[in-house]
């Protein structure tokens, strides 16, 4: 029982709990915040497996600002409880209890593999190393995201105008 | 099998070195107690110092009679939030109404962790440890981290208050919390492009020394380029990012009645209250840090300023004689008794720091504070003098005016640093 | 450690986000379980990367985060669009190709 895995198991369980919530809760502004635990716990074991910088831009990007975003959407449109309606008899009896087997299952293999890699410690810093990768054996996908990122806003812009028409020198706004 | 763990194979691992041994967590434990009290009292004194530097410059006198000069008055409002009602609006978020001040609160404090002191390491419990909680090696962008998960206590609050008051300060505040934000990390890449790290106690070791003898080489007055936009737009991006004004439209008493605070009683909102001083103070620390050399003092470090050494130990004298000298003449007779009493703790204090032993441990210490000191007044003057910005003003001046502001001081740096390369 | 132990994390994780996407029905939901299958993919890649000792692991976690990111802003335009006009978040109202 080294300290690592100890801290794993915990990280690890927290994980578990919040994705587990994120499925089970009815609103979805919990459900919401369950997911930002489940990213604040892969954070940490991102730093665990010693990529600090991924674990510091995780929390930043992913936890501080996309869902950011989905909060603030939940907020805008007001997003309420779920309706309860029951699930049919063969989700209920048959779907869910062959999901979790076969996630159980899945897991269990996984773990119980034995593949032998040889690790090698980071020859410089994480930060050093990234960037170095970053901007000159992947340059051009790097500079493909930052146009992606643009399109992204573009679009997202178009698509969450009020389709009000143009309005007019009077103030006056007319359909087109 | 050893072939695929994580450690075998000369893999050093950090996390299990620290938790593998007790005396390490031990002094981290000592040290995290002490600068959570120093921190909470800090906060607490800080909002005295508001009150007392906003009414001398509006030209009256401010607290003054819960104890004397009002020294009193940062125990009477704790006294006066723990014992008021609490109240929880009908139809709220049970859950996340609660969870919204503990999470802001929790975040303000915890980013204080990656802040060194001083360059010096101390002796506790027969460990040597430097004067920071978490010397990490991306401490910056922990800070970051922390700053952008702030915005959900501000978002939160506003949601589960179930009021329309609550909710459209929340989606303001925390909306210019994240154009913010942007600014705010563009504007220490500047710093990061001349240091070249991420750990805090580095970038301040990379400010050391003096240009032509006389100049300190602070980032501000970076010999290679000096920093000034970068200066201007961290400090303006992180007055907006703490909701202070003039951003602070979002939870002014005259606007949207308090913004997402509004349905808050007692002890929550006392927590949102500490969490934006607190905030403050990390700020000011950060401000410090990058761009007013941290610990560094300004004077250089030739044989014939040696008697600098002093200087802390001087000021303290100073300023406890000067209590005694009031005290003794002051109306109250609380007065008369505990300020003099001040005074002669002062006093001792100024006695303790010139020993020999101790002289050398205060001085990093002592300028940090200073230089924290003087960024704390710029941010309080600027709110009660400045007037308040409206709401599409703010944005249009985050988005269009400090943004590209921030990239063109970080297309010049890279320039003055590949010139000088 | 067996780096086995994070591969299995990650795919119950991964597992997790298909059942909260085949079973909810309010569409934000559904939206929020495709980033957990992201972020369960995430460490896999950083698990991977750290065992052979390379850094295009995190590296390729930078760009997933990244693509995320563009996915996220315009597929909750697209949500918000849908609500807008059908006035219900609920993926069984949303069986019409005509808006």
């Amino acid at each position: 029982m080294t300290p690592q895995l100890i801290v794993f198991l915990l990280l690890a369980a927290l994980a578990i709990a919040a994705a587990v919530n994120v499925i089970l809760q009815r609103q979805p502004i919990h459900s919401a915040i369950s997911l930002i635990v489940v990213m604040i716990a892969l954070a940490g074991l991102f730093l665990l497996l010693e990529s600090e910088f991924i674990a510091a831009i995780q929390i930043i990007v992913y936890a501080g600002a996309i869902m950011v975003l989905f909060v603030f959407v939940i907020m805008l449109l007001n997003a309420g409880a779920e309706e309860h309606t029951n699930m049919s008899r063969m989700a209920r009896y048959a779907g869910l209890p062959l999901a979790i087997f076969f996630l159980i299952e899945l897991a269990y293999q996984i773990g119980a593999a034995t593949v032998s890699w040889t690790p090698q410690p980071a020859a410089e810093g994480v930060t050093r190393g990234i960037s170095m990768l970053l901007f000159q054996d992947f340059v051009f996908p790097f500079e493909l995201t930052s146009v992606l990122i643009l399109i992204a806003i573009l679009g997202a812009l178009v698509l969450a105008q009020r389709d009000e028409g143009v309005p007019t020198k009077g103030g006056q706004s007319e359909i087109t | 099998m050893q072939h695929d763990s994580l450690t075998a194979g000369g893999g050093r691992n950090v996390v299990s070195e620290t938790i593998g041994q007790p005396s390490i967590l031990l002094v981290s434990l000592v040290k995290v107690v002490v600068l959570l009290f120093l921190v909470l009292t800090a906060v607490a004194y800080l909002v005295w110092f508001e009150r007392k530097l906003a009414a001398h410059l509006q030209g009256r006198w401010g607290p003054y009679r819960t104890g004397p000069h009002g020294l009193l008055q940062p125990l009477a409002d704790g006294l006066k939030f723990l014992l008021k009602e609490d109240v929880t609006p009908a139809g709220a978020d049970r859950f996340l109404y609660v969870a919204a001040p503990f999470l802001t609160m929790t975040l303000a404090i915890s980013s204080i962790a990656m802040i060194p002191f001083g360059p010096a390491s101390i002796r506790i419990f027969g460990e040597i440890t430097p004067l920071v909680v978490a010397n990490s090696n991306v401490g910056l962008l922990i800070i970051f981290a922390i700053t952008s998960i702030g915005v959900y206590g501000v978002a939160l609050a506003g949601w589960s208050s179930n009021s329309k008051y609550s909710l459209l300060g929340a989606l303001r505040s925390s909306a210019q919390m994240i154009s913010y934000e942007i600014s705010l990390t563009l504007s220490i890449v500047g710093v990061l492009l001349l240091a070249g790290t991420f750990n805090l106690s580095e970038l301040i070791t990379r400010q050391s020394g003096h240009t032509w003898g006389i100049l300190p080489k602070w980032n501000l007055l970076n010999p290679t380029f000096p920093q000034i936009l970068g200066f201007f737009c961290y400090f303006v991006s992180a007055v907006a990012e703490t909701n202070r004004a003039p951003f602070d439209l979002a939870e002014a008493e005259s606007e949207l009645v308090a913004g997402f605070h509004t349905e808050y009683s007692s002890f929550k909102f006392a927590m949102f209250f500490l969490a934006e001083y607190a905030s403050m103070i990390t700020v000011a620390c950060l401000a410090t840090i990058l761009f007013l050399g941290g610990w560094l003092s300004p004077f250089p470090q030739i044989p014939a300023l040696d008697w600098m050494r002093y200087l802390p130990s001087a000021l303290l004298g100073i300023a406890g004689l000067a209590l005694i000298i009031h005290g003794v003449r002051y109306s109250t007779i609380l007065g008369r008794i505990a300020l003099p009493l001040l005074g002669v703790v002062l006093c001792a204090l100024a006695f303790l720091c010139s020993r020999p032993n101790v002289v050398f441990y205060v001085q990093g210490p002592f300028w940090f504070l200073a230089k924290v000191f003087v960024v704390l007044f710029v941010y309080v003057w600027v709110r009660w003098t400045l007037p308040r910005f409206r709401y599409d003003q703010l944005m249009r001046f985050g988005w269009k005016f400090l943004f590209p502001l921030a990239l063109f001081n970080v297309v010049l740096t890279s320039f003055a640093v590949v010139m000088h390369k | 450690m067996p780096i086995s132990y994070y591969l299995a994390l990650s795919a119950i994780l991964f597992g997790l986000g298909v059942i909260g996407f085949i079973f909810k029905r309010n569409i934000i939901t559904i939206f929020m379980s495709i980033e957990l299958m992201l972020n369960a993919v995430n460490l896999a890649f950083i698990a991977f990367g750290r065992a052979l000792g390379q850094l295009q692991g995190q590296v390729f976690v930078f760009f997933v985060i990244v693509v995320a990111a563009a996915e996220a802003a315009v597929g909750l335009a697209i949500i918000i669009v849908i609500a807008r006009n059908r006035q219900s978040l609920n993926v069984e109202r949303i069986n019409l190709l005509k808006l």
